[in-house]
């Protein structure tokens, strides 16, 4: 057996001080040399554990090796096997919880870094001339003579969309949003998630022959059973989980005060960082207190600080260890200086006489017994109370799905989180001919899992038609 | 795109647009808005639909100008096209045999009072209309909002037509004298509704009316819209636009439609600049 190399190969970024001030891509990407020198840390397990720790099975060993001997187009065509979107997901999957979790090597502490010699292939062929790049595997099937309405353009319509057109049915995707991308466009900032290449991905989705209809919102336009009754077949939901939570603590209305949907949704999408260039305002806060600890909240905290916040803190009511972010976004986050007050819990929020945030109430909490989820549960600290001054406060407590879609359809069932009851393995809902999945049916989850559930939806609606 | 078919200038600054959007003409109801994007660099504003033609594809809104979005679709005109056009939102105006129904617009809200008196009529309600404008060149549709009605009351601020006065002094006189008012439907500038539900709330009408806060995606999504109504929190762009009156918290609502005062300004400055550069 070769000795194992255990030196991950880092990939550059952007220096903290300097990213801070910008909306650029933090992480610039492997040059060939260093992928190259990376894959080859790959010791082709034969068992391939990392394949069973992907929610889409990529085939992990064989892109890896292809990598390795410099075959790019086998690289890529391995690698698009299963996952149509790795420009996204080589950047926004977590991949330590994932694939690399169980790769051989991470025994040792130091895992094939996947997500990035992912980023690296699909970079590579996003970039590279068409000449080089491979030809698709399968070409598209004749016509099937179905309609298929895709409702919700995020990573698990697009996935559908795609399959859908690719085995020959007539795919029209309905979005309620100017823009196509789902969270991939309002939420994930530019500075992790280039929209570039999310624009990319969508044209592909559009090349296939799907009818992308902008500004389209399900439930409004037409109910679920206008549009089986108007010539669809089949309805795929894909409407993920909009609706933000809020704490319901007094003075929550306050001005300043946002749901992190609200502000990431001004700044990403209606590109609030270049008011008044763009029509769209927003405040941009001296101390700027972001509550949560998930993805959502250091993309808002992160947003915060590029806009020129001066000082932005996390509050968070477990400890470091529960933090549901991903580690590389959280190391990012505090690399630049973002700070934590970890074990702290508003109250309230108090104002001024104009109706403006001035500051937080906080208690200070304990952890205690474990509850339903493993983590050890937050209790407050008797008499704990103090104040932090802000002036403007994001709240990324999480989001449930939109019920816009499930109020004005009937036998969509739902569960008490909202979600819509879909068969884990088929995504098939109560309701026949429709299908749902994605963060609509998981709530608030991973691109890679909507995408899986696209997928699995894409073939069963398939198998429905032709049945 | 969508497409304006016409634009009429019905005051000075407020005009009408009927806008090419088969789709939304299909479903639009009284009292449902849409959210519009003028260009690629624009923001999303509601609009509430002012009227809608199924046949035709259109839909019609009336647009005051007061800042820069309203200002750069003043400048467009018929045969231009508009970026975005996002509709019917909100929950249409509950329209049902109550009686006698008091319909008071104040501004350029008569665009919008205009279907919902139409619907109310149609319900077989006797509908008194109240138009209330500061000025006589502020006001259009008189005629459109009477046909519709079964009395109609016009006020000015200054006197300049009709009755001198604001539009709670007929309000307070029909519901106090008469007693014969089952319902009173306002909208118009928030202040006007709020002083319309001070009016009525004593002698215990139900006073319906239709929130503007400001909106982003127009669809539950970002919380930006929340309005505070007997003690709860509701998102105004799901929820309503339309409440109950005597229950709506107004104070926050006026205090969160200022919360870019700042940068409106900054904006709009910024507009004039470009509009008087390129009018030269
Ligand atoms: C700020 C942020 C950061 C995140 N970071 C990560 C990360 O690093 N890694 C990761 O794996 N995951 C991350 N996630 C989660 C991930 O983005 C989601 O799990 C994923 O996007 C869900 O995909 P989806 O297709 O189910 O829904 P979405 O992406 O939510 O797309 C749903 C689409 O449906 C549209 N829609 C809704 N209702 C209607 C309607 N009635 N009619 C028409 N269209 C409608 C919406 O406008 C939206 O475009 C993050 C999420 C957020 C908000
Ligand atoms: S588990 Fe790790 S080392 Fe083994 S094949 Fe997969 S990536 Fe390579
Ligand atoms: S405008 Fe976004 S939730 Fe109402």
């Amino acid at each position: 057996m070769p000795k194992l190399n255990l030196n991950r190969v880092e990939m550059p970024r952007q220096e903290p001080k300097k990213r801070g001030k910008n909306f650029q891509e933090v992480a610039m990407g492997y040059t060939p040399g260093m992928a190259k020198e990376e894959a080859l840390r790959c010791i082709q397990c034969p068992k391939r554990p990392c394949m069973t720790g992907c929610p889409v099975m990529v085939d992990i060993p064989d892109f890896v090796k292809a990598l390795s001997e410099g075959n790019l187009p086998e690289a890529v065509k391995a690698l698009k096997r299963k996952n149509a979107l790795p420009g996204i997901c080589g950047r926004v999957c977590p991949q330590e919880t994932q694939c690399e979790a169980v790769c051989t090597l991470a025994k040792k502490g130091a895992p094939v870094a996947i997500g990035r010699l992912e980023r690296f292939v699909a970079d590579w062929e996003r970039t590279s001339k068409p000449e080089t790049s491979p030809a698709p595997e399968t070409p598209p099937a004749p016509p099937s003579g179905k309609k298929v309405a895709v409702v919700g353009s995020g990573p698990a319509g697009l996935t559908a969309a795609a399959d859908l057109a690719k085995l020959g049915h007539a795919v029209t995707m309905f979005e309620a949003l100017h823009v196509p991308g789902g969270v991939l466009m309002y939420g994930i900032p530019e500075f992790r998630l280039p929209k570039e290449i999310v624009r990319n991905e969508v044209d592909y989705v559009a090349s296939l022959g799907v009818d992308i209809r902008l500004d389209s919102v399900v439930g409004k336009l037409a109910t679920l059973d206008e549009l089986l009754g108007d010539g669809f077949h089949a309805v795929f939901l894909g409407t993920g989980a909009g609706l933000p939570m809020f704490m319901n603590i007094p003075g929550e209305n306050l001005n300043g005060i946002y749901s992190a949907n609200e502000f990431l949704t001004r700044v990403n999408l209606m590109k609030a960082y270049l008011f008044p260039q763009y029509d769209t305002p927003v405040k941009i806060g001296k101390k700027v207190s972001v509550i949560g600890a998930g993805n959502v909240a250091m993309d808002s905290a992160r947003c915060a600080l590029r806009l020129g916040a001066e000082e932005v803190n996390i509050v968070y009511r477990r400890s470091r260890e529960e933090m549901p972010a991903r580690k590389e976004e959280l190391e990012n986050a505090e690399e630049e200086g973002i700070e934590f007050k970890l074990l702290t819990n508003p109250k309230r929020f108090i104002g001024n006489d104009k109706n403006w945030v001035t500051a937080l109430e906080c208690y200070q909490m304990e952890l205690g017994e474990p509850d339903a989820s493993g983590r050890r549960r937050p209790v407050v600290k008797p008499g704990s109370e103090f104040i932090m001054e802000t002036d403007v406060v994001i709240v990324a407590l999480g989001t449930t799905p939109n019920p816009l879609i499930a109020q004005t359809s009937k036998g969509l069932e739902t569960t008490h989180h909202g979600t819509v009851v879909a068969d884990e393995v088929t995504g098939r809902t109560k309701k026949p001919g429709v299908w749902a999945g994605g963060d609509i049916v998981t709530g608030a989850a991973t691109v890679i899992s909507a995408m899986g559930a696209g997928k699995r939806a894409a073939a069963d609606i398939d198998k429905y038609l032709r049945s | 795109m969508y497409k304006i078919l016409e634009r009429e200038d019905l005051t000075s600054n407020v005009h009408a647009y009927r806008i090419e959007a088969p789709a939304v003409a299909r479903k639009a109801r009284p009292g449902q808005f849409v959210v519009i994007r003028v260009d690629e660099n624009g923001e999303r504003i509601p609009l509430t639909i002012a009227d809608w033609d199924e046949q035709e594809g259109s839909v019609t809104v009336a647009v005051q100008e007061v800042g820069t979005t309203t200002h750069r679709l003043a400048e467009l005109k018929t045969g231009d096209a508009i970026a975005n056009f996002v509709g019917p939102l909100g929950l249409p105006t509950e329209i049902e045999h109550y009686g006698t129904v008091v319909c008071v617009a104040g501004g350029f809200a008569v665009a919008v009072v205009y279907p919902i008196a139409r619907a109310l009529r149609q319900a077989g309600n006797k509908v008194i209309s109240i138009l209330g404008a500061r000025n006589k060149s502020l006001l259009f549709w008189e005629d459109e909002l009477r046909s519709v009605s079964d009395e109609l009351i016009v006020t000015t601020d200054d006197g300049s037509y009709g009755r001198k006065g604001l539009v709670t002094e007929p309000l307070k006189e029909l519901i106090s004298v008469d007693k014969k008012v089952d319902r009173v439907i306002a909208i118009g500038p928030s202040i006007m509704m709020k002083f319309c539900a001070l009016t009525s709330k004593p002698f215990g009408v139900k006073t319906v009316v239709s929130l503007n806060p400001i909106m982003v995606d127009g669809t539950g999504m970002c919380g930006c819209c929340r309005v505070s109504v007997g003690g709860v929190t509701r998102f105004a762009c799901v929820d309503g636009p339309d409440f109950d009156g005597h229950q709506v918290d107004w104070d926050l609502l006026l205090a969160r439609q200022r919360t870019y005062i700042d940068e409106e300004k900054l904006s709009f400055e910024q507009w004039l600049q470009k509009h008087a550069a390129a009018v030269k």
